[in-house]
């Protein structure tokens, strides 16, 4: 199939970047969307331009690195999909496709199509954590009973890859659907109830100095997510933080 | 104080919802005692309840609370809105927000605001008309049992007999329609009421009242314009 590309080409944080457009042409319909990205990056290289630069890692949908804006969605038109998923028989031969980063505040743009979403990472530090004594009578985390329907909730906020899609879906740029899912990965496990109250005061707060928006109950996350994670997480998050702040000891 | 309430984003979001399920409860009152229009008694029954609400210690006392209700739900949105514009300072060249979210959700603010210059018309000429200034019908008072009430119906008559104030009064209540559809389920989230028990039920009680009470508030301006009540 031939496709009409338009690409967002930024060449630094600091600089100003606009839309270029590339025609591809013989991509196979069993192609991922990065290997059609590929595909147009050896033809950047082999004319001499500078290639586009975008984020990926493991292509299997699972490391989170994958970040592009298509057609005016996070990952591309298919739902509970990474952009390394999307196949491009999702497309049709002779579209025009738009690409675009990430667009916050919080996360800005470091090239092309890729951003900085470090702002992630310093709220997962500020919280997103547990404590377990390592001196050698680490206590065996299978001899902890769990109530499974517990289990299930806490690793479905788990499967959490903080690609950062809810934030550049949210017309707020919001990342409540990322931090709720840790917050409540971790509030629903016995592991989790020592930092309980402190994690979640400490994760929002962090959260909003990154300057990340508020969310208003859109839902346009949860449905971006590509791993389906639910609203329930951020009334679960909501649930957590009025406790914490009433009663901030345990 | 201010610190205290708008401490972080999510103090936000609960004053949001505190604020807008005290002015859903205050709807419930108004439309209710509004509502007694309908019996078509030339008023009486209105006028008494609107005295009652007028001159009770409990009420008058509500009706400050009401309007500090009011204040911080305007405050707290439009902070909300301002700092959501800055947390996402780019727009997207290909945008297609329909495809995850609904148009009344993403547009909050912009009902809310229609609802606030609405609501200044609405109190100009009920509220200051009978707390401020005077009404301005000829009749205004009314005699029902030996007793003398102020004839608040006599001045809905003559507000409601201008089809222009009809027309605004009517989209004033759409809006509240769109704010509500999305406002009412997105308080309980806030405040973190989602269990699967119960989160079906407010989905539904909450679309029924957004179509009921901005229905019944429609059909007034309605009903004295096109004579339906006398």
């Amino acid at each position: 199939m031939n496709l009409t590309l338009k690409v967002w080409r930024q060449k630094s944080t600091s600089e100003q970047g606009k839309l270029v457009e590339y025609k591809v042409s013989e991509i196979s319909e069993d192609m991922s969307f990065l290997e059609m990205m590929d595909v147009l990056n050896y033809k950047l290289i082999e004319s001499g331009d500078d290639p586009v630069a975008f984020d990926h890692d493991c292509r299997e949908g699972i490391c989170g690195m994958c970040s592009m804006f298509i057609n005016g969605e996070a990952h591309g038109p298919n739902r509970g999909v990474t952009t390394c998923q999307l196949h491009m028989r999702s497309f049709k031969d002779g579209d025009t496709i738009y690409i675009e980063p990430w667009r916050s505040a919080a996360f800005p743009v470091i090239k092309d199509l890729m951003v900085d979403r470090s702002a992630f990472d310093r709220v997962q530090q500020a919280g997103g954590f547990i404590s377990v004594n390592t001196s050698g009578r680490t206590l065996d985390a299978n001899a902890i009973p769990v109530p499974k329907e517990d289990a299930d909730k806490s690793f479905d906020a788990a499967t959490c890859i903080g690609c950062g899609a809810c934030v550049a879906t949210c017309p707020n740029g919001s990342a409540m659907l990322f931090v709720s899912a840790k917050v409540s990965q971790y509030a629903l496990l016995p592991q989790g109830q020592v930092e309980r109250k402190e994690r979640v005061l400490n994760m929002v707060k962090k959260m909003d100095e990154e300057g990340f928006g508020n969310c208003s109950n859109i839902g346009a996350c949860e449905v971006q997510c590509p791993k389906n994670i639910s609203l329930d997480n951020i009334a679960r998050m909501n649930r957590e933080y009025l406790m914490a702040s009433i009663k901030p000891e345990n | 104080m201010a610190s205290a309430i708008f401490k972080s984003s999510l103090t936000k979001k609960f004053w949001m919802a505190l604020t807008g399920i005290f002015l859903i409860s205050f709807l419930v009152v108004h439309c209710a005692i509004n509502a007694t229009i309908f019996f078509n008694d030339g008023g009486k029954t209105f006028n008494v309840w609107a005295h009652f609400m007028g001159t009770n210690i409990i009420i008058r006392t509500m009706e400050i609370v009401l309007f500090a209700g009011l204040l911080l739900h305007v405050i707290d949105g439009l902070i909300l809105y301002f700092q959501n514009r800055k947390a996402r300072p780019v727009k997207y060249a290909y945008e297609k927000s329909s495809a995850s979210s609904t148009w009344y959700s993403r547009s909050m603010a912009l009902l809310g605001t229609l609802i606030l210059l609405f609501l200044i018309l609405h109190m100009y000429h009920f509220w200051f008309k009978t707390r401020i200034t005077h009404l301005d019908v000829t009749n205004h008072v009314m005699m029902i049992d030996g007793l003398e009430y102020e004839n608040l119906y006599a001045q809905m008559q003559l507000v409601f007999s201008n089809l222009i104030v009809v027309i605004v009064y009517v989209l004033g209540c759409i809006s509240l329609f769109w704010h509500l559809l999305h406002g009412f389920k997105s308080a309980f989230q806030s405040l973190g009421f989602n269990h699967l028990k119960y989160k079906n039920a407010i989905a539904f009680v909450g679309d029924a009242f957004s179509v009921i009470i901005p229905a019944i508030f429609a059909a007034m301006p309605l009903a004295f314009y096109l004579k339906f009540i006398q």
